[in-house]
């Protein structure tokens, strides 16, 4: 009985590898490093980055009518200043977070399966930024004029407001595309050098040298690249807690029923890190396949995804049912109103899908049998992603819509702009993802070289024991 | 395999972070140097107008009160700008042949005002009242500069917000008694601010510094 019972404990905690059989440190580098170099420009990449760029350009479009016309092409309005520009913001924000999460926090604690996804979240972190970082601005009416949120020596003797939660946005999510950007940039220059050192034609050699600063792989170089990686891991850590803090302070800080909550910074981490594995998955279900990652990306790095996102889903959740009780546990007229509205006001439909998406349907995840079906979990990740997005809906346009005083009260309705504007920045999105996968090493060489070659003497050691 | 770049491209690499961060330092010098030059505010530069008039000549040397020509200065929001005819009270009588004078004789025949050039001209979105100011003793010059020695009229502040703020935020730096407002030759006394001092306190001068006291 109690040999049995041990053996079953045996055989359910061996893992999985994180790594295909038969993987040795050349044929890492061999994989990784041909699909940028050698596997050249193929139809699927030019159709997927073509769909992309058709996308981009309409975010053009949209950018231009805007500086024409201003704002007035969204349907943004007084009650609703505030509709699908902080919504698209808060949303895209919040999927870079797994990227940090990723990247940072499990390199300070050594989980290993981090290594073959780290280098494209840190990726998807920094357009996902990037668009995000595009909505403020651009909400702002007068885009040229950006550097008022910056204190600057000016001639008109005024700093920002610092008091205002808005210019700590400013902070918070510059500094975070600073510290990604330089976390993955550090990240890259050894494979920088790899392929540098692998490039046939002149051109790539000299563009990957220079990006490679001068990499040799002397023991110097290691020992700064490996100092270097930790002060940012320690660096960009706090960011995964503070960025979406303060981002939730745009809203907690302001007095609307809806928004005044203290719950609000857990929260928005918590959704942050469920829709960035979401975002994740969307990307690298597709990714593994069409380039034959399997070997790499592993089952078991799905299912420890799929884990995440069930635990941070549940986080979520909690915080929607303890905001639906403070409701009425306050016993404030406008709190309890403000609940009622959501889920029986004009926009319920928007509230119970928000409800199916982010609560309901990702509960599939409990079951081991989903987590292990590529389809189930890539569908569930784009709901997740839905999801995400409608919560950010219904907190500032359901919130905004009715607040105090009935004479105020109006509705919002989108404009073929505010679509436009979004499927525009995810045409950003993929585009600077395709020019990613197609130039840069998607999965970090070295990482996973240095994890095959832990796994090696892993089995020597037990060879050696048994 | 062949290096990819030669030995020199390690100092050039190194020269260009240096190089990139004094074009970033003398960018921002040279934007301020811009911000601040009389190029871009027109501070100190003369304004060539219709008729030549000299404020040394008629504020200065003949001493002519502000308020005989800029009737509203301390009535309303605006200084006022004089009609012909305030000028033909004099020029009717004296240098009636002056060549100079004749847009301004011109203009008192035909009935249609002599167009000056705006030296001093806040932006729209700035309300500024005149009357307060000289009426809670800030001087014309404190603003306008050395009226009474300047032969053709320039702008003697930037104009920039920073160059009002200058005064809200220390009033008692500025502030003179009341009878020496339309003073041109006013010299602010060694004692400055301790009578700039009292003077705030003796009427009643607020720092005020919302937004919404000048952006309405």
């Amino acid at each position: 009985m109690d040999s049995e019972g041990s053996q079953k404990i045996a055989v359910a905690s061996a893992p999985e590898p994180l790594i295909g059989p038969g993987h040795t440190l050349e044929t890492v580098t061999d994989k990784i490093s041909s699909i940028v170099l050698t596997r050249g420009t193929t139809p699927g990449w030019v159709f997927g980055f073509a769909i992309a760029f058709c996308l981009l350009m309409l975010l053009n479009v949209v950018i231009t009518l805007l500086m024409v016309y201003g704002v007035g092409i969204w349907g943004i309005n007084i009650p609703v200043g505030w509709a699908f520009a902080i919504t698209n913001f808060v949303w895209w924000i919040g999927i870079g977070h797994a990227g940090t999460l990723i990247s940072a926090i499990l390199l300070l604690l050594h989980q290993k399966w981090r290594t073959s996804i780290n280098r494209f979240a840190e990726a998807m972190t920094i357009f996902a930024v990037m668009c995000a970082g595009m909505f403020p601005l651009l909400h702002m009416g007068r885009p040229w004029l950006f550097f008022y949120l910056m204190p600057y020596p000016n001639p008109m003797w005024l700093w920002p407001q610092f008091r205002s939660p808005l210019v700590w946005d400013v902070f918070a999510v510059s500094t975070y595309f600073t510290v990604s950007l330089l976390f993955w940039f550090v990240g890259l220059i050894p494979d920088l050098a790899t392929l540098r050192d692998r490039a046939k034609n002149r051109a790539a050699q000299v563009i990957y040298g220079m990006l490679s600063m001068g990499w040799r792989g002397s023991a110097v170089h290691w020992s700064r690249y490996e100092f270097a990686s930790l002060l940012l891991a320690g660096l960009a850590t706090p960011l995964v807690v503070s960025v979406h803090t303060v981002v939730s302070f745009d809203f907690t800080i302001a007095i609307v029923p809806g928004w005044h909550s203290t719950i609000f910074p857990p929260y928005f981490v918590a959704g942050a890190i469920y829709s960035g594995f979401a975002m994740v998955l969307t990307l690298a279900i597709p990714i593994r396949k069409y380039y034959h990652l399997e070997d790499l990306v592993t089952m078991r790095h799905l299912n420890i995804m799929a884990k995440v996102m069930l635990a941070t889903g549940i986080i979520v959740a909690y915080a929607y049912i303890v905001e639906t009780f403070m409701a009425f546990y306050s016993a404030n007229l406008y709190e309890r109103y403000m609940m009622m509205n959501r889920m029986t006001g004009p926009y319920a439909v928007v509230y119970w899908a928000l409800v199916a998406c982010n609560l309901v349907i990702p509960q599939a995840l409990w079951s081991g049998r989903v987590r292990r079906s590529i389809p189930a979990l890539f569908l569930i990740s784009l709901v997740v992603n839905v999801g995400m997005w409608l919560e950010r809906f219904v907190i500032i346009v359901v919130s905004l819509h009715r607040e105090f005083v009935p004479s105020k009260w109006d509705m919002f309705y989108p404009t073929r702009w505010d679509w436009a504007t979004y499927v525009g920045t995810i045409g950003l999105f993929f585009t600077l993802f395709y020019l990613f996968i197609r130039f840069l090493p998607m999965i970090s060489i070295v990482e996973v070289r240095s994890l095959v070659h832990e796994t090696n003497e892993e089995k020597l050691h037990s060879k050696l024991h048994s | 395999m062949a290096q990819v770049f030669h030995r020199s491209s390690n100092m050039i690499s190194r020269a260009s972070i240096l190089g990139a961060l004094l074009f970033l330092g003398g960018l921002s010098c040279a934007l301020w140097g811009i911000t601040m030059s009389p190029w871009y505010t027109e501070q100190n530069v003369t304004r060539q107008q219709p008729v030549p008039f000299s404020h040394r000549h008629h504020a200065g040397e003949l001493g002519i009160d502000c308020r005989y020509c800029h009737t509203s200065v301390d009535k309303s929001s605006f200084a006022g700008l004089p009609p012909t005819q305030t000028c033909m009270t004099c020029h009717s009588q004296i240098w009636t042949n002056a060549s100079m004078l004749e847009p301004v004789r011109a203009s008192y025949r035909t009935d249609q005002s002599i167009s000056w050039t705006r030296v001093n001209a806040l932006p729209d979105f700035v309300y500024f009242d005149h009357s307060i100011h000289v009426s809670k003793g800030i001087g014309c010059t404190t603003c306008h500069g050395p009226i009474a020695e300047m032969p053709l009229t320039y702008r003697a502040g930037t104009l920039y917000m920073s160059w009002c703020l200058e005064c809200h935020r220390q009033p008692e730096k500025y502030v003179r008694p009341k009878a020496e407002v339309f003073n041109p030759f006013y010299k602010p006394p060694a004692n400055q601010l301790e009578l700039g001092r009292q003077l705030v306190k003796e009427y009643k001068i607020q720092s005020l510094q919302y937004c919404s006291t000048c952006h309405r």
